[in-house]
C-alpha cells in the first residue's frame, strides 16, 4: 500500500471564470474547512489563471489557511491539458490527502484527467462529504478518517457511500448547490503562495477561437423561492400560469425534467438528478408527478407545496403541504389569496 | 484518406424505468429486472463518428466492455453503420472503477491506433462523465468534452463545445478524443436490410454458449470445441463475426485491471426511503388555499 499522507491538507480547486470567482468553491470551503477543523489539517486552495492572485483574499475570508495562485497569460483561458498539468504538479508536490473540485462542467473535465494521471480513484457529483472509518470487509482492516463521499447513483434510485481506502489522494467532484457557502470573515489571515507553471509539450496545444456565454435567464440556485412545473402543466403556454405565480412570489421557474423534454420550457430551468440541485425556502411543484431522479433535487427545500390531481403521485411523499386538485384551478386561488386585501402589508 | 474513428459504447440498464421490483430489500439494484439499453449519449458518439466517414471516408469501429450479453448494443451499432465490433470480456475486469475501466478501454482502443475517438458525455447508469476524460488522458489524446459540433480538416478538429452556460469553439491537433453530447445530433435509423443482416452477428462467446444448448449435457467436449470453430469460421466468412478481446488479448496489467486495480469502494448503498413524514392536507377550495397562503406568510416563508 503506498503512503497516504493522512497528515497532508486538504485542497480545492478554486474555479473562475475570466478573473470571476465562481460561487460553488466558496460553498466547497464551507465544507473544506469543517473537514480540515475535523482532521486537524491546513485547508488549500489552488487558483489558477491570468490575472487571477486578488481573488486569494476572498477565498481566505472565506475559511482558505492557504492559496496556491497560479497566474500566467497562457492560463487564461481553461484548457484541460494545461489546468491539469498545474494542478497535478501541485498535488504531485504537496501530497494533500483530500482534493475537491466542483461537479460543473469545467470540474468534471479536469478532475478525472487529473485524477487519472494521478492514478488515484475519483468519486463524482457528491451531495455530501464527511469523515468516518472504513472497514475493509476482506481483511477486516479499519482505517480511520477517511473521506466518505456519498452521492446518488443509478438515476439518483440509491445513495452510495464511496471511500478512497488504497490509493492517494481521495478525489472528489461535489454537486454545485447542496452546500452552503458560509458569510466571509474579513479577519481571517492565510498565506498566498505563487506557483510556477511547469508546461510539457502538448499542453498548450488548443486553441480557443471563440467563446460566447450566455447571460443565464434563470438563477434556480440563488432562489429563494422556485415554482416548478412538471408534465401536467401541459404546453408552453401553460408555464405562463407558473411564470406568473413565481413572479408573484418574487421566485424563479423551474420545471421536471418531463416538461423539458416536452418543449414546455428550456433545459436551465431544470431540477433534479440531470439538473440543478436546489434547496429553496418554498417549493411549489406543479403538476409533477415527482420521479426520484427530480426529488433528487430538491428535496432538501425547507417548504414544499405539492399540487397534483393524482393523489398516489409520489411528489406528495416529500411535501409539507398536500394540495390534491388541477393546478389550472389551484394556482389562481394562489394568485388570489396573495393579492387579496387581507394579506397587503399596511401602508405606511 | 478518411479517418479511422473509435467509438466506446456501454450497455447499461434503463434507469428511467426502475419500479419497485428493480430495487432489492436491502437497497441494491437487481439489474435483471431493468431492461438493458445501448446508452443515450453513446448513441450520439457513434453518430459523430457515422458522419465523419461520411464526409471524409475512414472506419468506425465500435468498442464496448462488458458481459457477452453486451454483443445487443454491438448489433445494434452494425445495424447502424459500424464497420466492425468489437467485445472486451473478461472475468479479471469485472468490479472495474472508472480508473480501471479506462485503462482497460486505453489498451483496447489503443491497438487500433485511431485518428479520433468518440465516447457519449456519461453513461445513465452512473452519471459521473469520467471514463472519457480519463481514457483520453491515458492515450495521450487532446481531450474535447461536451462535442455539439465537430469539424475537420487535415490534422485539426474545429469543435464547438457546451460549456454550460454557454459555448466554446477551439481548434484541437489529432488525435482527440470527444465526449458527444445528446444535444449534438440524432442517431440514423437502422436500414431494414441491415437489421436482417446484423441480427445474426455473434461473438465467440455466444457462440459457445449456443453450441453447447444445441449439443445438450451428453457431447464431448472435443465435439462442442468443433462445432463451435465451425460456427465461427461460418460467421466470420459472412462478415459477421463480432471480435473478441480478453485482457491478454490487449496486454493490460493485471494489477491496473478489476478490482485489484481500482482505487475506490462502495463502503454503503442506501435505497432512496421517501421521508413520508409530516404533511398537511388543504383542499383545493379558495377558503382553504386562502388560509394556506396566510400561514406562509405569518411564518416569512413568503412575502
Amino acid at each position: 500500500m503506498e503512503d497516504l499522507n493522512r497528515k497532508g491538507e486538504i485542497l480545492i480547486f478554486a474555479e473562475q471564470d475570466n478573473g470571476v470567482l465562481s460561487e460553488v468553491p466558496l460553498e466547497l470551503l464551507s465544507k473544506g474547512r469543517e473537514l480540515a477543523d475535523t482532521l486537524k489539517v491546513p485547508l488549500a486552495c489552488v487558483l489558477v489563471g491570468d490575472k487571477v492572485g486578488g481573488l486569494a483574499r476572498k477565498l481566505i475570508q472565506h475559511g482558505a489557511d492557504t492559496v496556491y495562485v497560479a497566474d500566467d497569460p497562457r492560463l487564461k483561458d481553461y484548457q484541460t491539458a494545461s489546468y491539469a498539468r498545474v494542478v497535478g504538479d501541485l498535488i504531485t508536490e504537496r501530497r494533500p490527502q483530500i482534493c475537491i473540485f466542483g461537479a460543473t462542467p469545467m470540474g468534471r473535465d479536469l478532475a478525472p484527467t487529473v485524477a487519472s494521471a494521478q492514478r488515484c480513484g475519483l468519486t463524482a457529483d457528491c451531495t455530501d462529504l464527511q469523515i468516518g472509518n472504513y472497514t475493509d470487509p476482506a481483511t477486516k482492516e479499519e482505517q480511520t478518517s477517511l473521506l466518505l463521499q456519498i452521492r446518488p447513483a443509478f438515476g439518483g434510485n440509491i445513495i452510495a457511500t464511496i471511500v478512497n481506502p488504497r490509493m492517494h489522494p481521495q478525489m472528489t467532484t461535489v454537486r454545485e448547490g447542496v452546500m452552503h457557502a458560509g458569510p466571509p470573515n474579513p479577519a481571517r489571515r492565510g498565506q498566498v503562495v505563487p506557483v510556477e507553471p511547469r508546461f510539457q509539450p502538448g499542453d498548450l496545444a488548443l486553441k480557443v477561437l471563440e467563446r460566447t456565454m450566455r447571460a443565464p435567464t434563470c438563477n434556480l440556485r440563488g432562489a429563494s423561492v422556485i415554482v416548478a412545473g412538471g408534465a401536467g402543466v401541459g404546453s408552453r403556454e401553460g408555464f405562463e400560469l407558473i411564470r406568473e405565480l413565481a413572479d408573484e412570489l418574487g421566485g424563479e421557474v423551474g420545471a421536471s425534467r418531463a416538461a423539458v423534454d416536452a418543449g414546455y420550457i428550456s433545459q436551465e430551468h431544470q431540477v433534479g438528478q440531470t439538473g440543478a440541485t436546489v434547496r429553496p425556502r418554498l417549493y411549489i411543484a406543479c403538476g409533477i408527478s415527482g420521479a426520484i431522479q427530480h426529488r433528487a433535487g430538491m428535496d432538501q427545500s425547507s417548504k414544499i407545496i405539492a399540487i397534483n390531481r393524482d393523489p398516489d403521485a409520489p411528489i406528495f411523499q416529500v411535501a409539507h403541504y398536500r394540495i390534491v386538485g388541477d393546478l389550472h384551478e389551484v394556482i389562481p386561488e394562489i394568485l388570489r389569496a396573495l393579492r387579496g386585501p387581507a394579506l397587503r402589508e399596511p401602508e405606511s | 484518406m478518411g479517418y479511422t474513428s473509435v467509438v466506446c459504447v456501454k450497455q447499461v440498464p434503463d434507469t428511467k424505468r426502475i419500479t419497485g421490483n428493480a430495487m432489492r430489500e436491502d437497497g441494491t439494484v437487481n439489474r435483471a429486472a431493468l431492461p438493458a439499453i445501448f446508452n443515450p449519449e453513446d448513441r450520439n458518439a457513434l453518430e459523430a463518428a457515422l458522419r465523419v466517414r461520411d464526409e471524409h471516408g475512414g472506419t468506425v469501429t465500435v468498442v464496448t466492455m462488458g458481459l457477452p450479453s453486451a454483443c445487443d448494443v454491438l448489433r445494434e451499432a452494425l445495424e447502424r453503420g459500424a464497420d466492425r465490433c468489437i467485445l472486451v470480456t473478461d472475468r479479471r475486469a469485472a468490479a472495474s472503477d472508472t480508473l480501471a475501466t479506462s485503462y482497460i478501454l486505453s489498451c483496447a482502443v489503443g491497438k487500433l491506433k485511431p485518428d479520433l475517438v468518440f465516447c457519449g458525455r456519461q453513461a445513465i447508469d452512473g452519471d459521473t462523465a469520467q471514463v472519457g476524460p480519463q481514457l483520453a488522458e491515458k492515450l495521450g489524446f487532446t481531450l474535447m468534452t461536451y462535442m455539439e459540433e465537430l469539424a475537420l480538416e487535415g490534422r485539426e478538429a474545429r469543435v464547438t463545445r457546451n460549456i454550460g452556460n454557454g459555448r466554446e469553439t477551439a481548434l484541437a491537433r489529432l488525435p482527440a478524443l470527444f465526449t458527444v453530447m445528446e444535444s449534438a445530433n440524432e442517431m440514423r435509423p437502422a436500414a431494414m436490410r441491415k437489421i436482417m443482416k446484423f441480427k445474426k452477428a455473434r461473438a465467440p462467446m455466444e457462440i459457445a454458449n449456443s453450441v453447447k444448448t444445441a449439443l445438450g449435457v451428453s457431447a464431448t467436449p472435443e465435439a462442442l470445441a468443433a462445432e463451435t470453430s465451425r460456427r465461427t469460421e461460418e460467421l466470420a466468412a459472412r462478415g459477421l463475426l463480432i471480435d473478441q478481446w480478453n485482457l491478454d488479448d490487449i496486454g493490460a496489467r493485471l494489477e491496473w485491471c478489476g478490482g485489484a486495480g481500482s482505487p475506490t469502494r462502495v463502503n454503503r448503498v442506501q435505497s432512496v426511503v421517501l421521508a413520508g413524514g409530516d404533511y398537511r392536507e388543504f383542499e383545493p377550495t379558495q377558503a382553504s388555499i386562502g388560509q394556506l397562503v396566510a400561514e406562509l406568510v405569518q411564518d416569512h416563508t413568503i412575502g
